[in-house]
């Protein structure tokens, strides 16, 4: 079985983070790595694989061509290669832009699955998901915290506000799996020597036969129109302790029902 | 443009590898071994798993057939998290694994170097004896002909892994007349009759490394026991120590940098006469020498990794850097105590086991005077 596992490079969070006010994106420099709600969906895939003794784990990302860094940490999980959309015409893609340049790279891969992360820890959409199979017009199951793949079809437990649905879709399908769903294991030092060794494809737009207007930000639906820091929370309480500090906190969570 | 000090991409993604790994399974054990003086052993499968364990070792063992450099970057990673736990596996891996691979016969390579390399089996390695430290070859325990094999008797201290171990690189004098040269190296089984784990010993520092006392009393091994199947490999064993000595030059500038980075926050934190402590001449200035000399540590030790890499003579650089080292972190670690001022003196912060740490790489494996003895004698002196 092919499977693709869509995976983004995303800055380390930290208090540093920070928008850029001149184009109105998020500040990509410094510290990168692998987003890593991706990590649960490669173990899964690589799990897949490993329990049917054959198949093919293919990364599938769109970035600027040094995310191939924190690529490299799934081929050392044991992914077994990676095709990274690179071009400048991309940058600024919104989700619209994003899930189609995404899908016609899927498309040319042609997997049985796809798998994503829950969300990415960058920009927490957690739709990307829905709108490659939209594109792909294939089925697609969200927040699977239990997955089982046999006969052609899977049988997937997702998990809900209140409670979990079972739910089976016949193969191929889109899947977004939750982090509950396994523990991703760590790359081993065998793994990481041989990952750079590993097909690593940096295609262009064009080699997916992506129209310039479909990419970027001329692809994209949604604009940046101002940027502003969240308003300050009115009702922010300070308690001084002054030796009844703790009965204060008490009174204030009681107060509001958290206890 | 030939002097670098880049290492290369797969080893900058090992050492996140091995940081993550230390963060989340190693630090959640410490404070448990630490006071039970308990090695976890059930972390060597997963390091073993990880490759881990065979860094250096050929793959035809199970091993990734990777550089000393490489290797390390992994005890760096490690110590900085626990030098008690990073003692052990050193022992295990690099004092008596890597004697098998260095010298073994094919025999003892296929029996002990797959099983250790993946986390199976523990090996130990014994030298010292409560009356012989650093002259080594004044050692008493010795090994007679008897019925084709060999009859071990004698005491072996501050054995590291001894109560956890399953094999036991053990010297022992075959030729009493021939002082030194005349010492062979054993490769016991733990389950060998007249072999006994006499006493776990309490250590001040590194207590979540396992140190004990083994007595050999008529302990019978066949000749297939003797390193390399020849009497007289002692010599050649001590002089392959040589790959230790660099790994402890990393190791105590990794102890010094954990507690550099602790001393660090609590300055940053923690506030004085209305500004933090990192306002302060006096601790400002102390921090920049502790990461002065840690710069200096580290840059000496993978210099001598580097020699060793390359295949190059390296024995003065592997004993600078393990004396230097043992210094720098003794001295930061003693200045990252003082920084936390009563805190570095309760055991709940971290910086006073550092402290307690740093103290043994003056001690083991060559105290620091007999590392300036070598470095005295490859001046020429």
């Amino acid at each position: 079985m092919k499977i693709a596992v869509c995976v983004k490079e995303v800055p380390d969070a930290g208090p540093g983070r920070r928008m850029d006010p001149g184009t109105m994106r998020l500040d990509r420099s410094g510290e990168r790595s692998l987003n890593s709600y991706d990590l649960n969906a490669v173990e899964e895939a690589l799990r897949l694989k490993e329990a049917a003794g054959e198949g093919e784990v293919v990364l599938v990302s769109m970035g600027q061509e040094k995310a191939l860094e924190s690529i490299r940490k799934a081929l050392a999980m044991g992914a077994d290669r990676a095709v990274l959309i690179s071009d400048e015409g991309a940058a600024g893609s919104d989700l619209v832009a994003t899930s189609y340049v995404l899908a016609k790279a899927l498309e040319r891969e042609a997997p049985q699955l796809v798998l994503f992360g829950q969300s990415a820890q960058d920009s927490d959409g957690a739709v990307l998901w829905a709108s490659v199979a939209e594109r792909l017009k294939l089925p697609m199951v969200s927040q699977i915290s239990e997955l089982e793949v046999a006969g052609g079809q899977i049988t997937a437990k997702r998990q809900t506000e209140f409670g979990y649905d079972r739910i089976q879709s016949p193969l191929p399908a889109v899947l977004a799996v939750a982090d509950s769903l396994n523990e991703p294991r760590y790359p081993s030092l065998k793994g990481i020597m041989g990952a750079k060794k590993k097909p690593q494809d940096v295609v262009k737009l064009a080699d997916l036969g992506v129209e310039a207007d479909r990419a970027g930000q001329a692809g994209s639906r949604t604009t940046v129109s101002a940027l502003n820091p969240p308003p300050s929370r009115g009702d922010t309480v300070k308690i001084e302790d002054d030796g009844t500090g703790a009965q204060k906190i008490m009174a204030f969570l009681v107060e509001r029902k958290f206890a | 443009m030939a002097l670098s000090y880049e290492f290369t991409e797969e080893q900058e993604d090992l050492r996140e590898m091995v940081r993550e790994f230390a963060q989340a399974e190693i630090l959640p054990l410490v404070e448990e071994a630490e006071r039970h003086e308990k090695f976890p052993v059930e972390i060597l499968p997963k390091l073993g798993e990880l490759g881990l364990l065979g860094i250096v070792f050929p793959e035809e063992y199970g091993g990734i057939g990777a550089d000393k450099i490489t290797e390390c970057i992994f005890v760096e990673e490690m110590a900085k998290v626990c030098a008690g736990i990073t003692a052990s596996v050193n022992a295990h891996a690099d004092l008596a694994a890597f004697p098998i691979y260095k010298f073994g016969t094919d025999e003892q390579k296929e029996r002990y170097l797959p099983r250790s390399i993946a986390g199976e089996i523990v090996g130990a390695y014994a030298i010292t004896e409560p009356n012989t430290g650093s002259d080594a070859a004044g050692l008493a325990t010795r090994a007679e002909k008897k019925n084709g094999g060999y009859v071990i008797n004698g005491r072996k201290n501050f054995i590291t892994n001894g109560t956890l171990c399953d094999y036991c690189l053990v010297a022992a004098y075959t030729d009493r007349s021939n002082r030194g040269e005349g010492i062979s190296v054993f490769i016991v089984d733990r389950n060998t009759p007249g072999f006994e784990v006499t006493r776990k010993l309490e250590k001040m520092g590194h207590r979540s490394s396992d140190t004990a006392e083994l007595v050999f009393e008529d302990c019978e091994v066949p000749a297939e026991a003797l390193l390399g199947g020849k009497e007289g490999a002692f010599g050649a064993l001590m002089e392959a120590l040589i790959t230790g000595r660099v790994s402890h030059g990393v190791k105590s500038a990794a102890i010094a940098e954990a507690a550099f980075d602790a001393a660090r926050q609590y300055a940053l934190e923690r506030e004085a006469f209305g500004r933090p402590l990192a306002k302060f001449q006096a601790i400002r200035f102390k921090l920049a020498q502790m990461a002065t000399k840690i710069e200096a540590a580290k840059s000496l030790a993978y210099k001598a990794a580097w020699l060793y890499a390359s295949g190059k003579p390296c024995v003065k650089e592997a004993s600078m850097a393990k004396y230097f080292s043992a210094e720098v972190a003794d001295w930061v670690t003693r200045e990252a105590v003082q920084i936390h001022g009563g805190y570095g003196y309760i055991v709940e912060y971290p910086v006073e086991r550092y402290y307690r740490d740093a103290k043994l790489a003056s001690i083991t494996e060559g105290t620091s005077e007999i590392q300036q003895l070598i470095i005295s004698r490859e001046l020429g002196l």
